[in-house]
């Protein structure tokens, strides 16, 4: 009979978040969604044309890519149409925000947000169809053949994008800021040049990012809509799959990786910045 | 017509918001007159209009109908940023991209205020704020109190004829509070501004104002100083709302100007103070507060039963039931190292001290 | 009631508008300067983005042109040639096989991939979801990168893993698990795999976010009412996050059902998805008017998952609201 109690069995404290598997399931889902992407980078700087077995390291292929004129003339056409595209989304979205956010529920609010939204929810197959034959009529009647209509095309999908993180920030805002500015005497306009756009300026430029880089992702629509001669680096890109793989396209969609992993940095640093 | 000593007047003010069925009244028909350099609170639960009503003066709301004077002119129709009054928010609101002087210079450099007059008056503004040498800091450095400071300097910089304050204290602890409630008041005497401050705190209203206004429903109730507002409430709710408080129902048997004589369900007959309304003798309410009456082993005016005692540290509070079932409560102060002069259970006869039986309108 | 009578009819004229008025007029400005604000926003998608489907809408209604476009003859049969086909010699209809398994394959593919998305991310999501709060973010950001990158970045990364001689291939020879190369690319498999890595992002935000918002003393509580791990997950957590789930089901759904891009490259020209039935339609086959029919067609489908999405979870919020 022993005259102590006995000890305790050896425990662990009791983790109410933890769920058996899902860590190492988490783990997986970074390993998988990464390792194909620094793979693919690896092989970019591969001295062989292979992408399988690397030889030795080099910057040869980014060096084709950059001599390669039809490789710049696509880069400089994407660079130029997302520039434009975000401009105008971005100020559309600006716009938008500014009537959407600083105002109790309006009638007519639901439609505002399904127009704005609606080039999200339909297929983009769908959209970039429908505009290729909507800018064909139009093209057809006036005879007017313009870089324009891919800049328009793109504008309308960098909407929604721009105008996501726009809203998000506006609505963070508290009213109360413009009510003091006006207490304090300033006019709307004042009050919005110097409280209000200072305040979602960060949401603004948050906006741009998104749309920029959503339009240099763009394939269907400038697949579709694109004039004659008009090949951005994407649409050149899938034109090079077709005829076999080479670094080159590695080297070109590093880059392209790299560009927007600054840019979505970017945007995570403005959203998520203030908030603990 | 315009009386010099008056602030703000507002008419017959209703604010009805919303249409149709959803229609709140947040006002309805409140006249009101603020006097120049007094410290005037509004005081109510959430809900009451007090905040709506601010909110008209500030011009941030349009009244649905009904007037609001300025130092005697109509304001209604001007836009908040060209009405001479100021407003300190209640989360304070510093604009967040900008530093303490420039928050509180904003308001002067709108109205077109030269730079170097600017950068005078906000450090004279900090002075007075005791924030000297902080001018330069981001307002998220700054502390719960320093940021409220800032608040009050950058609503005062402008020099408004009136100031409005909007819990201001709210988002303060206690300690804070008690110490800003002090630092407004000398504020309040070295600006000489007008102050209507919106609270729901009654406590806080009784120590810094000098007339409260309670409301309740987007009506005001009564408005008289803290100490009448206390010991002369003249409604049922202003007497619940502030302070723990008996209520008992009674007969008024003699009318004499404020003051009169009713019978209480014992029996006695006591004097009492009367609201300053037309009365008929009849049946009444009276309110007796729990520290204006005293507990005696002998009958007293009322007579009751004791429930409970529970011990405060500065005084007891004995819950009783009247012989006619009515609660009551009693709370005597404590002297030390005495034992509770009564138990739960114990017969008690209840004393009123002098001049504190009012009688309540309804 | 004198002063009252005095003031507004004298001293103040700009008051002569009553209180009603003011506000009313108030009112009518700030309507009008909202929707001149909201209007260029309107007016690009509007033109751009709904007119367009208008235009194909009447289109499917038409009859082909002689080499590509339509001409202006009404009839039914692009949306008859949806699922039908005319025999060459009799004229008679049967179902057109072809368009019926393409249909099939996208449906199941898009289903495959959801589920798929939904296995891996909501481990993910629950995992990020009890992260200290400065990780969460970084995880989140890790996470939703790659959803920002060019898609066919993304695509071409996933060719070389599975390609006969890519990275999977190559391992497996070189660990002898197998001889010669498994066949993965163009085929189902492949499409699904590729359509799973690209839209993955998708499935873990919104779980992330509603997981975000879980009270985990619900949790506690649950243990504490002696529910094991796997029946607080099942009881609690999941009824808890659903929202989250059937938002991420439908955001992976709709661009799976539609894609083009990665069966195009994945599939390898014979395991077509709706996508590139319809752009075949605007290309090679040059029938504008059956391109049309289809489209419409899967934009039914995804409106149909939309009204289950808005059903389900805007009616929840409202709920509980």
């Amino acid at each position: 009979m022993p005259d102590t109690v006995a000890l305790p069995p050896r425990s662990r404290p009791f983790d109410v978040r933890y769920m058996p598997g899902f860590t190492s399931m988490a783990w997986l889902c970074l390993i998988g969604l990464y390792a194909p992407l620094l793979i693919m980078a690896f092989f970019s700087f591969n001295e062989s044309r292979s992408v399988t077995t690397f030889t030795d390291f080099s910057f040869r292929w980014y060096q084709i890519a950059a001599d390669n004129a039809g490789v710049k003339d696509a880069t400089i056409l994407s660079l130029k149409l997302a520039a434009l595209s975000t401009v105008f989304a971005t100020i559309a979205a600006t716009m938008a925000g500014l009537a959407t956010t600083r105002t109790r529920s309006f009638k007519g609010q639901a439609f505002v947000f399904a127009v704005i939204n609606q080039p999200l929810m339909i297929p983009e197959i769908v959209t970039a169809v429908g505009t290729l034959t909507f800018f064909g009529i139009i093209k057809q009647v006036t005879g007017i053949q313009s870089f324009g209509f891919l800049v328009l095309a793109h504008t309308v999908f960098c909407i929604p994008f721009a105008y996501m993180p726009i809203r998000a920030r506006l609505e963070d805002m508290d009213l109360t800021f413009e009510h003091v500015a006006a207490d304090l005497y300033a006019s709307p306009w004042k009050a919005f040049r110097y409280v209000t756009f200072p305040m979602m300026l960060p949401g603004i430029i948050a906006g741009a990012m998104l749309a920029f880089v959503i339009s240099l992702d763009d394939v269907i629509i400038s697949l579709l809509v694109a004039g004659a001669g008009e090949t951005t680096l994407p649409v050149w890109m899938i034109g090079q799959l077709r005829r076999g793989l080479t670094p080159e396209v590695n080297a070109i969609s590093t880059v392209l990786l790299g560009v927007t992993i600054i840019f979505v940095s970017f945007f995570f640093f403005l959203t998520f910045r203030k908030r603990k | 017509m315009s009386n010099p000593a008056v602030a703000v007047e507002a008419q017959g003010v209703t604010k009805i918001f919303g249409s149709g069925e959803e229609q709140v009244r947040a006002l309805d028909n409140v006249s009101v007159t603020i006097r120049e350099n007094e410290f005037f609170t509004l005081l109510g639960p959430s809900g009451c209009g007090k905040t709506t009503l601010l909110r008209l003066i500030a011009g941030f709301e349009h009244p649905t109908d009904g007037h609001i004077l300025l130092h005697g002119e109509h304001i209604a129709h001007l836009p908040p940023f060209q009405r001479p009054v100021n407003t300190v928010f209640q989360n304070y609101a510093l604009f967040p991209h900008m530093t303490v002087a420039d928050n509180i210079g904003f308001g002067l450099e709108m109205q077109g205020m030269p730079k170097q007059d600017v950068a005078r008056v906000v450090d004279e503004m900090l002075t007075l704020v005791r924030m000297e040498n902080l001018g330069r800091r981001r307002t998220s450095q700054l502390s719960g109190g320093q940021q409220q400071r800032v608040a009050l300097a950058r609503a005062l910089a402008p020099k408004p004829k009136v100031l409005l304050l909007d819990e201001p204290l709210s988002a303060l602890d206690l300690k804070l509070r008690k110490e800003m409630q002090i630092e407004l008041k000398r504020l309040q005497n070295e600006t000489g501004i007008t102050f209507v401050f919106v609270t729901h705190d009654q406590e806080e209203a009784l120590t810094m104002s000098d007339r409260v206004a309670v409301m309740n429903a987007g009506n005001i109730l009564q408005i008289g100083a803290p100490r009448t507002i206390y010991d002369h409430p003249s409604e049922r709710f202003v007497a619940h709302f502030i302070g723990e408080t008996n209520f008992v129902e009674a007969e008024l048997i003699e009318i004499d100007g404020r003051n009169g004589r009713v019978q209480l369900p014992s029996g006695a007959e006591v004097p009492a103070s009367l609201p300053d309304v037309d009365l008929s003798p009849g049946k009444v309410t009276v309110v007796i507060r729990p520290e204006h009456v005293d507990l005696v082993p002998d009958a007293g005016v009322l007579q009751g039963t004791i429930d409970n005692v529970v011990y405060f540290g500065t005084d007891t509070h004995y819950h009783l039931h009247l012989d006619d079932g009515t609660p009551f409560v009693a709370r005597l102060q404590n002297q030390r190292d005495s034992a509770a002069a009564f138990t739960e259970g114990d017969k008690a006869g209840i004393t009123v001290k002098d001049n504190a039986i009012q009688v309540l309108v309804d | 009631m004198a002063i009252g009578e005095t003031t507004a009819t004298g001293s103040v004229p700009t008051t002569q508008m009553s209180g009603r008025e003011a506000t009313a007029a108030a009112e009518r400005r700030s309507v009008r300067k909202r929707w001149l604000l909201v209007s260029p926003a309107l007016a690009i998608i509007g033109l751009v983005g709904i007119m367009p489907l208008a235009i194909i809408a009447v289109y499917s209604f038409l009859s082909p042109g002689p080499y590509a476009g339509i001409s202006w003859d009404p009839t039914l049969e692009a949306w008859l040639n949806v699922f039908m086909e005319r025999d060459i010699f009799d004229e008679t209809l049967g179902i057109n096989y072809a368009h019926a398994s393409i249909v099939t394959r996208s449906f199941v593919l898009a289903f495959v991939t959801m589920i798929l998305a939904l296995i891996v991310g909501f481990p993910t999501a629950y995992f990020i979801a009890t992260r200290p709060d400065k990780q969460r973010y970084l995880w989140l950001f890790i996470i939703s990168l790659p959803f920002w990158s060019n898609l066919l970045v993304r695509t071409f990364a996933m060719m070389l893993v599975l390609r006969d001689n890519g990275y999977i291939n190559s391992s497996l020879i070189y660990l002898n698990v197998i001889e010669k190369p498994l066949e993965i690319i163009f085929t189902n498999t492949a499409v699904g795999i590729g359509l799973t890595y690209a839209y993955l992002p998708l499935m873990v935000m919104p779980l992330y976010a509603s997981m975000e918002k879980l009270d985990f003393r619900l949790i506690e509580a649950g243990y504490d009412l002696y529910g094991n791990r796997w029946k607080v997950l099942w009881r609690i957590v999941i009824p808890l996050v659903r929202p989250g789930i059937i938002a991420g089901c439908i955001l992976v759904f709709i661009p799976a059902i539609g894609a083009y891009v990665t069966p195009k490259l994945l599939g390898g020209g014979k395991n077509l998805m709706v996508g590139n039935l319809i752009a075949n339609q605007f290309g090679t086959s040059r029938d504008w008017p059956l391109g049309s029919a289809i489209s419409l067609f899967l934009m039914l489908m995804v409106m149909v998952a939309l009204i289950i999405y808005v059903r389900n979870v805007i009616s929840e919020a409202d709920k509980n609201a």
